[in-house]
């Protein structure tokens, strides 16, 4: 097993290696002038060569590229342009907000989607079955951004249940950072004030990002749960007088979930790269966020970085999902 | 004395777009302890549905049972609700499957899924366990576990406590099939369904499992029925044989009696066309024409349209079954007619 997940890491070195140099070149080849963008609209000739020089953007490509990945290395995500900050201390900043977005988000997805898909399957052509199956058409065709604007709308403008976005209120100070997801360090702090209110906060754009994974998983656990429970082992587990719920709970279940687990691994990633219009909408410090307004001012070093960040979480998110299939389908294991 | 599974006159009939199928007609079959029947009839004739039947496993609908009884220690199982069902499966009746690769859950490990059916036997009999009743979740499994081993080295599983926790996938097929046989007799069930238990395994294991299964019987006093359509299986380990055709059991009886005498031309057809060292090659006699549609079957005689010895009189109605030797019954009065002649 742990033999299993050490090639798999020197695996993804190679996959890794590639992708910063295809971002790093795209950001570079890219038409615009991002050094003349950030020394501002009155800096003569001489200041944005000077600029220039101070972030070795006059050396050749392939120079600021061994910089760059001789940086990384050492945890040097280099620095931005416009802010002048180290990237690295801004992704520490604004990733915690993104993960703890697509983590809640794929967890909701999965805490009501797998029991909902094995209801359906279980309950196949009666009425629970169709209202799942209406819901997930709707759910999965419905834009995430618009359905942001709708809960928006429905939960903060005329019910005012929830507040309309941000991560937490201004005139608070948020929980101390141990783990940097406010809900998790708000229990640890023990602090249920502020758990309750990040969780607040945290509904709208979780719920919003949610409802495509979650009818995705829905609809690929029912139609695996249906294929499951016509093998020969379900009729032996009935032939010899188990309980429905044992059979399906516990025997179905695991054989079930191994598709699902797949789609979750995809809707990862899927969730990471797609954060940047939830965020706009419920205006959530994450990296989304913080990509378009480095996107918007050719402020090539956070995007390059956040790029790869991504890449690297949905590389890890797949062999976690991987070790998974294993613990759940023995014969996978050890190959 | 009330015989352990006595099917009355069973018809079960399959709905279908294009009409229902009367899948079984009139099956009557009846099984004492110590006994092994084989049930025996090509692909379709309906001996996997006789036997799934007596666990009421067949889904209704599109099955629907239209007349018959199937009685189990005097009990009608078709008047049971599901939960009653239940409480049969596994501990009264024990059913093995054709394919050992397929009905082991893969995901699980043996010892697990052979205490799980321990278990829920023992929520109707806490005696299968050999603990009072009221015992603790802990001393229920431990004796589950216990019971498990037990069972496995039974089988021949050597080594059964360190197999215990092994998936069915690190046991060969006929490794699994003894593996099924084990897990079909926790429960200590008096009669077993077998639906081609050895089907799926090479000759050696075939015999093997066959002689296992004999032991089994004698061991546990059980009855067995048999469903295969090997002839051969059934000479080497039945102690009576039921023909199926068609939906229909065409003859029945002890085993010598009807291999020694076939009576139905059915019967005699399937002999006739076993290979055997005698026949050259090319006379093997195979037999002409195809099974009737089960939605308009023939009114008489479902074999009438294949059979050589078949008069006017087969086609009109169903064929009355005679006696032909103690316990031995055939279901065509044409024989007779033939053999008093």
């Amino acid at each position: 097993m742990l033999r299993f997940i050490l090639r798999r890491i020197l695996l993804i070195l190679p996959v890794l290696i590639g992708m910063t140099i295809i971002m790093f070149v795209i950001a570079r080849v890219l038409p615009g002038d991002p050094v003349g963008l950030a020394a501002g609209p009155n800096a003569t000739r001489a200041e944005i060569e000077a600029l220039a020089r101070e972030f070795g953007l006059d050396q050749p490509l392939w120079v600021q590229y061994w910089t760059y990945l001789s940086g990384l290395v050492q945890g040097d995500f280099g620095t931005s342009l416009f802010s002048r900050r180290p990237v690295a201390t801004d992704l520490a900043a604004y990733l915690p907000a993104t993960l703890e977005l697509v983590f809640s988000a794929l967890l909701l997805a999965i805490l009501v989607g797998i029991p909902a898909g094995l209801m359906a399957a279980v309950w196949r052509n009666k009425w629970p079955d169709y209202l799942s199956n209406i819901l997930s058409v709707a759910a999965i065709s419905m834009p995430r951004f618009f359905l942001g604007l709708l809960l928006q709308l429905c939960f903060a403008m005329w019910l005012m249940w929830l507040p309309l976005g941000g991560r937490f209120p201004i005139i608070f100070d948020p929980p101390p950072g141990v783990t940097g997801f406010y809900t998790i360090d708000s229990i640890i702090a023990g602090d249920w004030d502020s758990f309750w209110t990040a969780l607040r906060y945290l509904a709208l754009p979780a719920i919003a990002m949610s409802l495509s994974p979650l009818a995705t998983i829905l609809r690929m656990m029912r139609a695996s749960t249906i294929e499951v429970m016509h093998q020969d082992y379900v009729t032996t587990a009935r032939a010899l007088g188990l309980s429905p719920r044992l059979i399906v709970f516990k025997y179905v279940l695991r054989n079930a979930i191994s598709s699902s687990l797949t789609v979750i691994g995809l809707y990862f990633g899927w969730l990471l790269g797609g954060t940047v219009l939830v965020e706009t909408v419920f205006d959530w410090p994450g990296i989304g966020l913080y990509a378009t307004s480095a996107i918007v001012s050719q402020d090539f070093m956070p995007v390059v970085s956040v790029a790869l960040v991504i890449g690297v979480l949905f590389v890890t998110a797949n062999i976690v999902i991987d070790v998974l299939y294993g613990l759940i389908n023995p014969k996978v294991r050890y190959q | 004395m009330t015989a352990l599974l006595d099917i009355r006159d069973l018809h079960l009939s399959m709905h279908s777009f294009e009409g229902a199928a009367k899948v079984l007609s009139g099956v009557s079959l009846s099984v004492e302890k110590r006994q092994i029947w084989g049930l025996v009839g090509e692909t379709g004739c309906g001996k996997s549905l006789t036997g799934l039947s007596v666990s009421r496993l067949v889904r209704t609908p599109p099955a629907e049972y239209t007349g018959g009884q199937i009685l189990l220690d005097g009990t009608d199982v078709l008047g049971l609700s599901e939960p009653q069902m239940r409480a049969l499966r596994g501990r009264r009746v024990g059913m093995i499957f054709q394919d050992p690769t397929t009905n082991l859950n893969p995901a699980f490990r043996i010892g697990t899924q052979l205490m799980d059916v321990a278990l829920a036997a023992a929520k109707h009999d806490p005696a299968i366990l050999g603990l009072q009743p009221g015992a603790g979740r802990r001393a229920r499994k431990q004796a589950a576990r216990k019971l498990a081993i037990a069972m496995l080295t039974e089988v021949g599983i050597p080594a059964a406590e360190s197999r215990l926790d092994d998936y069915p996938h690190q046991f060969s097929g006929g490794m699994r099939q003894r593996v099924l046989i084990a897990m079909a007799l926790i429960g200590r069930p008096d009669l077993l369904i077998a639906d081609e238990p050895t089907t799926a395994l090479d000759v050696s294991v075939q015999a093997q499992i066959l002689t296992l299964l004999k032991q089994m019987v004698a061991a546990h006093d059980m009855g067995v029925v048999l469903i295969t359509h090997n002839l051969g299986v059934v000479a080497q380990t039945c102690t009576h044989v039921a023909v199926m055709y068609a939906g229909t059991i065409v003859e029945k009886g002890p085993i010598e009696a009807v291999l020694a005498d076939p009576a139905h031309p059915y019967t005699q057809a399937l002999l006739r066309a076993i290979p055997d060292r005698s026949v050259k090659r090319g006379q093997l006699q195979g037999l002409a024409g195809a099974v009737p549609n089960l939605i308009h079957p023939p009114p008489g005689c479902r074999f009438a349209p294949r059979c050589a010895l078949a008069r006017p009189s087969c086609l009109e109605g169903p064929p009355p079954v005679h006696t032909r030797a103690p316990d031995h019954a055939v279901a065509c009065p044409v024989v007779k007619e033939v053999q008093n002649a």
